[in-house]
């Protein structure tokens, strides 16, 4: 599918001066950008830069406040993603949005402007997926598909408009090592063609093996345009992180102790249609150790971290141990009460209630674990807000959480600052089991790095921490041991030294190809 | 055109509080433009309506007899409707512990005791909360819509207590009338006051209104019910149980509109009738939502609202005006109600036609 119609001279699409407010907060500041025809451009920045806000303007989804959008050279308005897809814009969204009950062929036509016949889109959606290296089954309910497969999915919805420029969005955060090489050998081929690509990361690595130029943004505005080549990671790092990210090393931590959290045999069966079902996990985890389970999303961490959590507990006394007393059929509480903490991915709704202030958020995780210092009045169980205050100030001070006022509600926190909260919440307890889920999901860099130093530190003191991640440079930066799991399956832990990002992509397509070889549910 | 509601960044603080007063002006605009089509003077209507019942001495008793059940029932509404589960059947439970508080004066009448109170007003509570404890079941257990369960449950209240009155507690000294036995000077809630009629079922709706105003404000049980309607998933994180709390904000809430059913029928009735409620159990909701869910907000709210029944009795001998007036009041109050509130989350947009979209040729 050759391009046609785009010019020689000038860019496909510039951008000048390009303005968003949310009310008097500028999320985008005067930004100019300019992407070539037949080039793949990456936009850099952390969370919160204004990254995804200048996409959705270009994509239609939002209006700008001021500023203008030029496409080879023309002033035009995007009213809409239809539009935008007229122009000949493409986008892949980080979170998907498909059916998981309707098949790939169904999932393409409901996207289409117009009316074709759904043995149509089957056809060109599997030429379209063979001529890109995207192998798809139009048939394939979407369900029993992996995160890369759906992806693909959106990639070839986005190639059936035959656009010009394709939006990426962070879109090797959810694949494999090995997946995602895939994915670029895609981009070459669309770059080849004449088509350009506006690559979204913040990997720094990645942007530089594959893209040819790069826009930085920080706090809303433009602090950089480059040829990443050009570039060392650490200088890409100081445009968008604004000073120096100190690294968190593992190394130096204690000699083992103990055994402080066992998983023995833990077989949990899937709670919904489209969850995964936990087969015959075991781990270990010594005081003064960090494990950390990798792993791309949707393979059964969240039902690891309820059934290690007590969230859900489990049928099986013996699946779960804390500090070497059986508790797989005890509550959380009951779990908190021998000296364990938690910390779920999802921070609202789950690890915080958004509209309650950060006092009762505190409440929430250490009702009972501190009920002698948080409760009085007998049966009552009266609420003594001062010491409840007093420990949110001191969690505060001790994690250097930034809030507007003394005690403002959960929501009107950043993510960042919400999830040092959360954690602090916990570290404050001095636990000797500490569980976390994506300790750093969607924070900024200043943030994650001093939470994951905190991880290190409160294993250093002696403590076992068991860390769930998706991100790798996160588990090298904090594990001692690391393990791999896989549609539900844990595999052994191995010393994080021992173990390279190619050995853990291995690992997670090795226990795929296991349960695919055993001819296990998921074979059609 | 079309138009949108758009969230608004930020809550103003000053019309949250305005909000109900915003909208019981709305109303009463609202109910003037009612009279005047009905060819009545606004102003005078207004004042017969609104204002008469609150200068003599035997009409503030009236207010207050009509105040308890509604205060009594949405203190424990707003508890079950601020741990998200949403017992519509009140008006059921209601009766259903008017009938279980008159077993004792109805079946056992000729006994004579200091507790013969007491006992009418627990098994009231139980009553109404066994009722209750039906959609509660069918929620925690067999995951049913509560709302369906409890409001049709109301039918089948009404209608149980209709057959008892005209078959087996029929007085069978009462000429036939459908009508149960007049109770006992033992089974009587006294008056609080010698000045008139209003019992105690008044001091039981403030007493009540302010434990729970304390369990919420301050201890544990109302921060499980804050967090758990807000978000079931961070409740189980704390260690909360949403089916626990099914539990015990249906029964919480039926024991109170239990107690308010007996209490009603024992200080005001004093007998069973076909219908001993014009409606308490579903004005409550209004009451409930125009207190904001808090319980001193409550005590205005169910003054307000019991003042649109004395007004509507007023109105009907004064003016000649019907009864419904008063449902009609109650709907405006609530429909403003709702739209201030919504009007301080939301601003409305109009959207005019779209500018045409941008042309190209389509590429294949």
């Amino acid at each position: 599918m050759p391009v046609k119609g785009s010019t020689a001279s000038g860019p496909l699409l510039a951008v000048r001066n390009l303005t968003k407010l949310f009310g008097s907060f500028a999320a985008c500041n005067a930004i100019d950008l300019q992407i070539e025809s037949g080039e793949i451009h990456a936009l850099l920045g952390e969370n919160g830069a204004g990254k995804s806000t200048l996409v959705k303007m270009l994509f239609g989804v939002l209006a700008p406040t001021a500023g203008e959008i030029l496409w080879k050279g023309d002033a035009v308005r995007i009213a809409s993603p239809g539009d935008a897809r007229k122009l000949g814009i493409g986008m892949v969204f980080q979170h998907f949005s498909l059916f998981e009950a309707l098949t790939v062929a169904e999932n393409i036509a409901l996207s289409m402007d117009r009316n074709v016949s759904l043995g149509r889109v089957a056809e060109e959606a599997s030429r379209l997926s063979r001529a890109y290296g995207l192998p798809l089954d139009p048939k394939a309910h979407v369900a029993d598909l992996s995160v890369g497969e759906r992806q693909r999915i959106e990639i070839v919805r986005a190639l059936l408009q035959n656009p010009q420029l394709i939006i990426l969005d962070e879109p090797t955060s959810v694949l494999t090592p090995q997946e995602a090489d895939r994915l670029f050998e895609t981009l070459y081929k669309l770059k080849a063609e004449g088509r350009s690509v506006l690559y979204i990361s913040h990997r720094l690595e990645e942007v530089q093996r594959l893209c040819d130029r790069a826009t930085v943004l920080r706090h809303g505005q433009v602090t950089g345009a480059c040829d990443p080549r050009a570039e060392t990671p650490a200088s890409l790092a100081r445009m968008m992180v604004g000073s120096e990210v100190a690294a968190v090393t593992p190394e130096g931590t204690n000699t083992k102790g103990a055994v402080q959290l066992e998983v023995r045999h833990l077989s949990v069966a899937a709670r919904t249609p489209f969850a995964v079902s936990l087969k015959n996990v075991s781990l270990k985890v010594r005081a003064g150790e960090v494990l950390a389970i990798a792993g791309v999303a949707g393979n059964g961490q969240s039902e690891l971290f309820d059934a290690l959590s007590g969230e859900y507990p489990v049928a099986d006394d013996n699946a779960v141990h804390i500090r070497q007393t059986p508790v797989g059929t005890k509550g959380i509480n009951a779990r908190r009460l021998m000296g364990a903490g938690f910390v779920p991915e999802e921070r609202h709704g789950h690890a915080a209630v958004s509209a309650l202030p950060l006092s009762d958020n505190l409440v929430l995780a250490r009702n009972q674990s501190d009920r002698r210092a948080f409760l009085g009045g007998g049966f009552l169980k009266v609420i003594r807000q001062d010491a409840v205050k007093a420990a949110t100030r001191r969690i505060s001070e001790n994690m250097d959480v930034r809030k507007s006022g003394d005690d403002p509600p959960a929501a009107s926190l950043s993510g960042g600052n919400l999830q040092k909260f959360i954690v602090g919440r916990e570290l404050d307890r001095e636990p000797s089991v500490l569980v976390v889920n994506q300790p750093t999901w969607g924070v900024d860099a200043g943030a994650a790095s001093r939470i994951r130093r905190a991880l290190v530190d409160l294993a250093k003191a002696g403590s076992a921490v068991l860390v769930i991640s998706q991100d790798l440079d996160e588990i090298f930066e904090v594990a001692t041991e690391i393990a791999v799991i896989s549609d539900g399956r844990l595999s052994d832990a191995y010393p994080a030294r021992e173990l390279s990002r190619e050995k853990i992509g291995l690992l997670m397509g090795g226990l795929h190809g296991l349960t695919e070889g055993a001819g296990a549910a998921h074979a059609h | 055109m079309r138009i949108e509601l758009e969230k608004r960044a930020k809550v103003s603080i000053l019309f949250s509080i305005l909000s109900p007063f915003i909208a019981f002006a709305l109303t009463l605009v609202f109910g003037g433009i009612m009279f005047a089509l009905l060819g009545k003077n606004p102003a005078i209507a207004l004042y017969s309506y609104f204002v008469e019942p609150l200068i003599e001495v035997w009409s503030l008793h009236e207010l207050a007899i009509k105040a308890a059940p509604l205060i009594l029932i949405g203190v424990g509404l707003s508890v079950c409707f601020r741990s998200n589960n949403w017992n519509i059947g009140a008006e059921g439970q209601f009766i259903m512990g008017a009938i279980a508080g008159s077993i004792l004066p109805v079946v056992f009448y000729d006994w004579q005791s200091p507790l013969m109170l007491p006992l009418m007003l627990v098994l009231g509570m139980i009553g109404g909360a066994l009722f209750a404890a039906i959609p509660a079941f069918l929620k925690a257990h067999m995951n049913t819509n509560e709302i369906l369960t409890s409001l049709m449950l109301v039918y089948v209240a009404q209608l149980f207590l209709d057959w008892l009155v005209r078959g087996p507690w029929r007085n069978p000294e009462g000429m036939n009338f459908p009508e149960t036995r007049r109770f006992a000077a033992d089974a009587i809630l006294p008056e609080m006051l010698a000045s008139g009629r209003a019992n105690w079922g008044f001091a039981f709706a403030i007493i009540a209104a302010v434990l729970v105003w304390f369990m919420m404000r301050y201890t544990l049980k109302g921060f499980e019910v804050a967090v758990l309607g807000q978000s079931a998933r961070a409740g189980r994180f704390a260690g909360f149980s949403s089916r626990k709390m099914i539990w015990f904000s249906m029964l919480f809430s039926g024991a109170l509109a239990g107690l308010a059913g007996i209490a009603e029928v024992s200080g005001a009735i004093q007998q069973l009738r076909p219908v001993i409620s014009p409606g308490y159990g579903f004005t409550a909701i209004i009451v409930a939502f125009l207190g904001r869910l808090n319980p001193i907000g409550i005590i205005a709210a169910g003054l307000v609202l019991a003042l649109t029944y004395l007004g509507g009795e007023a109105a009907q001998l004064s003016i000649g005006v019907s009864d419904k007036v008063t449902r009609v009041f109650q709907g405006l109050l609530l429909f403003f109600v709702l739209s201030c509130d919504t009007l301080i989350h939301y601003r409305i947009r109009l959207v005019w036609e779209r500018l045409p979209a941008i042309k190209t040729d389509e590429a294949h």
